[in-house]
């Protein structure tokens, strides 16, 4: 008799839908977690006295509506705000700005704007395309059964029905770069970088990188599955891990935070449990993890049970990322060049051209600092004043391409890459240095510590087309059970992967109940 | 009378073996070539008194053995002489030495490390594995998986049915391969820079991608899947350059009754009520024949020699969108004795194999970058030969020549056309780099032919020099290449087709486009086959 039907590390999103799912169906499930609040990446923070902010997610914009019909989070109290245009910030103060499927300023022609119409068309068509393979377990390809015959006729089918023309596209750019797409429809070099933004953002990549269309198309299908544009949680993201938790809670799973999992057990030929940081262990019928599979196979398991071949592919698994993360305390409203005071609530991005993005990858790749950044800023501060003392902001931007572990170490670096973002922004909003009160930089390492993420990649790995779909985490692992018995994946290292979309861990629950894993 | 069956379009390899395997089916063939000579960029000149260049494409393995035997190219004079391994000079002085004979490699890759030593046997399997994948569709046209026909259904099955008789985890492991990066592939199996570097190479010859690009690890299969009599993976000199590969193949299809026309430059394709009818020459010469095949890449043909008017407008944008990117650039040499490398003994047969001095894939990146911005690698990828040690033909005795395959080169040198200046530049980035190695070899230059791809694509008329006709990439591979809906080597024309390097399999003179391009052209006219299929010897 198990303490336990099943024990769930992690209580991110991930592991919260996951648990709220199992605990829906009648199931007697645990989830622990070392951090001291719910949500995971779904953090509010106070980085400074009296300022708060999302410390690691910014957004909320992929999150699947079908679980919050589920878990009807609505009544739960998950308040979003309104959803936000991007504004892709020019130097000569000239916007782009992109709304729904219209585009506007920065010299954009009709002619651009049309191509921008039927390229997002093209890529709904996409996108619908892929909800079919999000919202289920990824199918197998040799080894099928009848689930996933089915999965893959239905793909086949919608394969057909987009048209010989779309599927021909689709053919071609599936596996491409943004680059070249891009080139391919756009003359606007501020809409092209802006589109390109959007798809190497959470990554280690260029927009030149092959792979950088899939991980814009895996964007778009959040973006599809949810239908609520790019919004901002009410409270900062912290709010919407308490709102899965009491969700989670509600349906009567167990939460166990500020415990955190030392070990998995694995007994004989199966894993049986885990161990806490106190020492206590806990046994369950099946161990859910929502942790990344580097975290869940290296570290908690141990290489030392499971075969060669597991430990290898878990070795390869690859999870570099170039995101930080820069919080600054501001004592008043900054001034954006050709921002008005209202639209000083959207999303602003600063996007160089596409060559100069290239350009400030480049030293990343040597474990250099680039004296060149993109910002995908956030002023939640502007929809939710509580995040600051009243009169006060907080501004929040996700910058790319910020290495790992730079030579000259983060000791030495964090200052100077402050400062080098600093003068970055500048250039966009004069005089916002003078208002800056407190700053904090997280760095990609930073996130590793402090959330978890091996290599602080968001994604919890790579999105990769040879890590994605069929392939993720890694074969032999792939459909949420591992190559280790007992032992189960449900966060963003599963199928389909990072981004706030909720789906792994509802996949994974959805899984594990219809193989009777449980029963 | 210039009336013909079939008029083929440049006299590069596939041209002559698609008009060898018409001729050999009966047809009346002329291949048409713009230069006063045959070969494309399968070609030796003697641009010095007594050297032999093979100035653009330098060394054989992809030529189809079918193709060799079918042709019976060596008793058209076809020899290709394999030749052993190759080596890598290090920052530091040492070397590594890429032997083929097996306990010798890993005596040398244990020098560097012996966990890289024992990891090789692995990584040459699953590699030769995708090997043996990809060889029996070299030979075929790829079937259209938009289409309902039952022959590509049919050869669509197959073609999966393949890849499913490996299982899942191997099937999944397939895909991986296809779709990741040089340098992560690698980094699977080794530790050492040297060893990753030297290997990662193949990933980026001819490639406007870096060892960190996804993609890559395909673009090493490419150089991985051909063979020199049977011995798959093995490089070699065709005896007397590359010419003489050409050279054979227009004996071969002299002897099938062709007629080869040079100093011929086709300005048009002349179609009547939709169907090709000829071409008309620059010079006001006219061809005629019902069937018109361009050896040309796919932005050549549809954009230059073909009337827009003509063609379906989808296509005319498919061909602008095809991606034919100028990344590299030659050296030919002649040398007045062997230059000596530090570290390695003159008389190692290593000399007379590819020589390389990017000990790290940092460095190789790094020569990406450069050509990212616009610009000539300051640390210039090499892959280096000195083929007169295999072949004495190609220099005087006691002299050599030396060929020296430069990546990256761009096609515009930040945004503008190559100046002369540029191509000083890009010519001391190289010798520099060569003599950064070998303390004697700048004195013993005679004389040195450099060509960036303003002068490949002038001279060869390969489009921004572009070594394989189209980016190795996945959205231009297999049912894909040159673009969706035409990778059957039909163009939208009745009567005009493809059969150049921008068709599958892709270039690096496989001679494989030009047959099978031959293959559905006598389909389409109801005669025999005459082109040999698939590959039997895996």
């Amino acid at each position: 008799m198990t303490d336990y039907d099943a024990v769930i590390i992690g209580a991110g999103h991930n592991g919260l839908i996951c648990a709220a799912y199992l605990a829906k169906a009648g199931k007697k499930v645990l989830v622990v977690d070392g951090r001291a609040e719910p949500g995971g990446c779904a953090s509010t923070r106070e980085f400074a006295p009296g300022f708060s902010v999302s410390d690691c997610a910014q957004w909320l914009s992929q999150f699947d509506q079908s679980i919050v019909k589920d878990l009807d989070l609505g009544s739960a109290g998950l308040k979003l705000g309104e959803p936000k245009a991007t504004i892709s910030l020019q130097s000569d103060g000239d916007h782009l700005m992109l709304a729904g499927d219209t585009i506007s300023g920065a010299g954009v022609d009709s002619a651009d704007q049309a191509a921008y119409r039927d390229f997002k068309n093209m890529i709904r068509s996409f996108a619908k395309l892929m909800t079919t393979l999000y919202r289920g377990r990824p199918p197998k390809l040799v080894e099928q059964n009848w689930t996933d015959r089915l999965t893959l006729m239905k793909l086949g089918v919608g394969l057909k029905l987009m048209g010989r023309e779309r599927l021909q596209d689709l053919m071609r750019i599936a596996l491409i770069n943004i680059y070249d797409v891009m080139n391919e429809h756009f003359s606007n070099a501020a809409l092209k970088s802006a589109i390109a933004l959007d798809a190497v953002t959470g990554t280690n990549m260029g927009p030149r990188s092959p792979n950088t269309v899939y991980s814009y198309l895996h964007r778009v299908t959040g973006e599809h599955l949810a239908q609520t544009g790019t919004t901002q949680v009410m409270g900062g993201m912290g709010a919407f891990g308490q709102c899965l938790a009491a969700a989670a809670e509600k349906r009567g799973a167990t939460l166990r935070l500020g415990s955190a999992v030392q070990a998995i057990v694995k007994t004989e030929d199966r894993v049986t449990g885990v161990t806490l940081a106190s020492g206590e262990t806990v046994s369950a019928k099946l161990v859910i993890s929502s942790a990344d599979p580097t975290t869940t196979f290296r570290d908690l398991l141990g290489y030392d049970q499971m075969e060669a071949g597991i430990a290898k592919r878990v070795e390869h698994y690859r999870s570099r990322s170039g995101t930080a993360k820069l919080h600054l305390a501001l004592s008043g409203l900054p001034e954006f060049n050709g921002v008005t005071a209202d639209q000083l609530k959207e999303r602003l991005v600063i996007a160089p051209s596409m060559d100069g993005m290239e350009t400030a990858l480049n030293p990343m790749k040597y474990r250099e600092l680039s004296q060149l950044h993109t910002f995908d800023i956030s002023i939640p501060t502007l929809e939710d004043p509580g995040l600051a003392p009243t009169g006060q902001h907080v501004l929040s931007a996700i910058v790319h391409y910020v290495p790992y572990a730079p030579d000259i170490g983060w000791e030495a670096g964090k200052p100077q890459l402050l400062s080098q973002l600093l003068s970055e922004l500048e250039a966009y909003a004069p005089g916002i240095g003078a208002l800056v009160s407190a700053s904090e930089l997280i760095v990609p390492s930073d996130l590793e510590a402090s959330h978890g993420m091996t290599g602080g990649n968001w994604h919890h790995g790579e999105l990769s087309i040879d890590q994605a779909l069929m392939m993720r985490p890694f074969p032999g692992s792939t459909q949420y059970a591992t190559a280790v018995e007992g032992l189960y994946l449900c966060g963003a290292g599963a199928h389909p992967g990072g981004g706030l979309q909720g789906l792994p861990g509802r996949n994974a629950a959805k899984e594990i109940l219809k193989r009777g894993a449980l029963s | 009378m210039n009336q013909y069956d079939a008029i083929v379009i440049g006299a590069g390899h596939n041209g002559l073996t698609n008009g060898a395997y018409l001729a050999k089916a009966g047809l009346k063939v002329a291949v048409l070539e713009r230069n006063p000579y045959i070969g494309g960029a399968t070609v030796s000149r003697e641009l010095h008194k007594g050297w032999w260049y093979s100035n653009c494409s330098y060394v054989a393995s992809l030529l189809r053995p079918e193709i060799t035997r079918d042709l019976e190219l060596p008793r058209h004079g076809l020899q290709v002489v394999s030749f052993g391994g190759g080596a890598t000079f290090m920052r530091n002085g040492d070397y590594f030495g890429n032997y083929s004979d097996h306990d010798r490699h890993y005596r040398e890759m244990a020098r560097h490390s012996k966990r890289d030593a024992n990891a090789y046997d692995r990584y040459a399997a699953d590699t030769s594995l995708q090997t043996k994948l990809i060889r029996p569709y070299l030979m075929r046209t790829p079937p259209d998986p938009t289409s309902l026909k039952p022959r590509d259904l049919r050869d669509l099955l197959e073609f999966a049915r393949s890849f499913m008789d490996l299982g899942e985890e191997k099937l999944l492991d397939t895909i991986k391969f296809w779709t990741a990066s040089v340098g992560d592939y690698l980094n699977e199996y080794f530790e050492t820079d040297v060893i990753k570097a030297h290997m990662a190479g193949s990933g980026i010859i001819g490639t406007a991608l870096g060892v960190y690009s996804p993609g890559t690890a395909y673009v090493l299969l490419h150089h991985y899947m051909g063979d020199v009599d049977g011995n798959v993976g093995a490089w070699g000199f065709a005896r007397g350059g590359m010419g003489a590969i050409a050279n054979a193949l227009s004996k071969a299809f002299q002897s099938y009754g062709g007629e080869i026309i040079c100093d011929a430059n086709v300005d048009e394709v002349i179609v009547k009520n939709g169907r090709a009818a000829g071409v008309a020459l620059k010079d006001g010469r006219e061809y005629k024949a019902p069937i018109v095949v361009s050896n040309l890449d796919p932005k050549r043909t549809f954009l230059d020699i073909t009337n827009p008017s003509d063609l379906p407008k989808d296509v005319v944008k498919k061909a602008r969108n095809f991606k034919i990117r100028g990344s590299s650039g030659k050296l030919n040499i002649a040398l007045d004795g062997l230059p000596v490398f530090h570290g390695l003994d003159p008389r190692n047969r290593l000399m007379a194999g590819d020589l390389h001095f990017s000990d790290s894939l940092e460095r190789q990146e790094r020569a990406y970058d450069d050509w990212k911005a616009g610009t000539w690698s300051k640390d210039p990828y090499l892959d280096m030969m000195i083929p007169s040690l295999t072949d004495p033909t190609m220099a005087p005795p006691g002299k050599h020549m030396m060929s020296v395959f430069v990546q990256y080169a761009p096609p515009k040198v930040e945004g503008r056309e190559w100046t002369d200046e540029d191509k000083d530049g890009f010519e001391k980035s190289v010798i520099d780099q060569i003599s950064n190695y070998s303390p004697n070899f700048r004195d013993l230059i005679l004389h040195c032919e450099t060509r960036t791809p303003r002068e490949i694509e002038a001279e060869v008329g390969l489009t921004e020099g572009n070594i394989f006709m189209g980016e190795l990439t996945f959205d231009q591979l297999l049912f894909n290449r040159p673009f969706p809906g035409y990778a059957q080597y039909r163009s939208p024309i009745k009567g005009m087709y493809l059969c150049s390097s921008g068709t599958h399999p892709g270039g690096g003179v496989m001679a494989a486009p030009g047959a099978n391009a031959a293959r559905e052209i006598l389909a389409d006219l109801k005669r025999p086959n005459t082109v040999p299929g698939g590959y039997a010897d895996d």
